[in-house]
């Protein structure tokens, strides 16, 4: 049952569950976590939103063009640094021939964070996108 | 006729059963170092992951640098499951 006292928790709690999936995004690469995982977190704040308030209020906040707009340049981003390594002469994937002015683990570490990133924006998309377009049948 | 078609279900299972059950006898204890699956890539995974990747999280250097492909294909995966649930229940009307 949806009453004052759910909101205001609901309300209280997620901007800290939307700041520890940023959290989990950021630190993948120095702590367990990663771009699945924050992402799937980031995208339960919003789950919870909808579910402690209307659907359409989810839907202001997280306009539904600009979720797939966000998951396809998340996909496009993996992708394209992928293409990089093609660009510069190796294989699809490979951080290490790109010429940056920097040591090459630390392109490769720059690579892997940027990846986590694209990855952790896409999941959170994606997933916000899957139960959005469930919640629309089930509440209509 | 049903009881024998459950008798036969049940020897099949019991047989199945058996196979799986004699399979994992022949497996290397747990945690055991000398195990195939500790020798083969984690010692390099192990030795050089900082060196080659500049990250710190192995799991992190696997996933993303090692077996991006594989990350990649998993990406794939949800993404194609975002459009199969926007070509069934997207409407346009909005």
């Amino acid at each position: 049952m949806i009453t004052i006292i759910v909101q205001t928790v609901s309300r209280i709690m997620i901007p800290f569950i939307q700041l520890f999936g940023l959290y989990v995004i950021m630190h993948g690469h120095i702590s367990p976590g990663g771009g699945f995982q924050g992402g799937a977190i980031f995208a339960a704040s919003l789950i919870l939103l909808t579910l402690t308030f209307e659907l359409a209020e989810a839907e202001k906040r997280a306009p539904f063009r600009m979720l797939i707009a966000i998951a396809v340049s998340g996909a496009l981003v993996f992708t394209g640094i992928g293409m990089l390594g093609i660009l510069f002469g190796g294989y699809f994937l490979d951080f290490l021939v790109i010429p940056l002015p920097i040591p090459p683990a630390d392109v490769s570490e720059l690579m892997i964070v940027s990846i986590e990133i694209a990855i952790g924006v896409a999941v959170m998309a994606l997933l916000i996108i899957i139960f959005f377009g469930m919640a629309e049948e089930v509440f209509e | 006729m049903v009881r024998v078609r459950h008798v036969t279900v049940f020897i099949v299972l019991a047989m199945i059963g058996a196979v799986l059950f004699i399979a994992v006898l022949d497996m290397p204890a747990f945690g055991d170092p000398e195990a195939p699956a500790h020798l083969h890539v984690v010692p390099r995974y192990i030795e050089m992951a900082y060196e080659e990747t500049g990250v710190k999280n192995i799991v992190a250097a696997i996933l993303i640098s090692y077996r991006a492909y594989d990350t990649l294909g998993e990406l794939t995966v949800i993404f194609v499951g975002a459009a199969a649930v926007l070509s069934l229940l997207w409407r346009e009307d909005e």
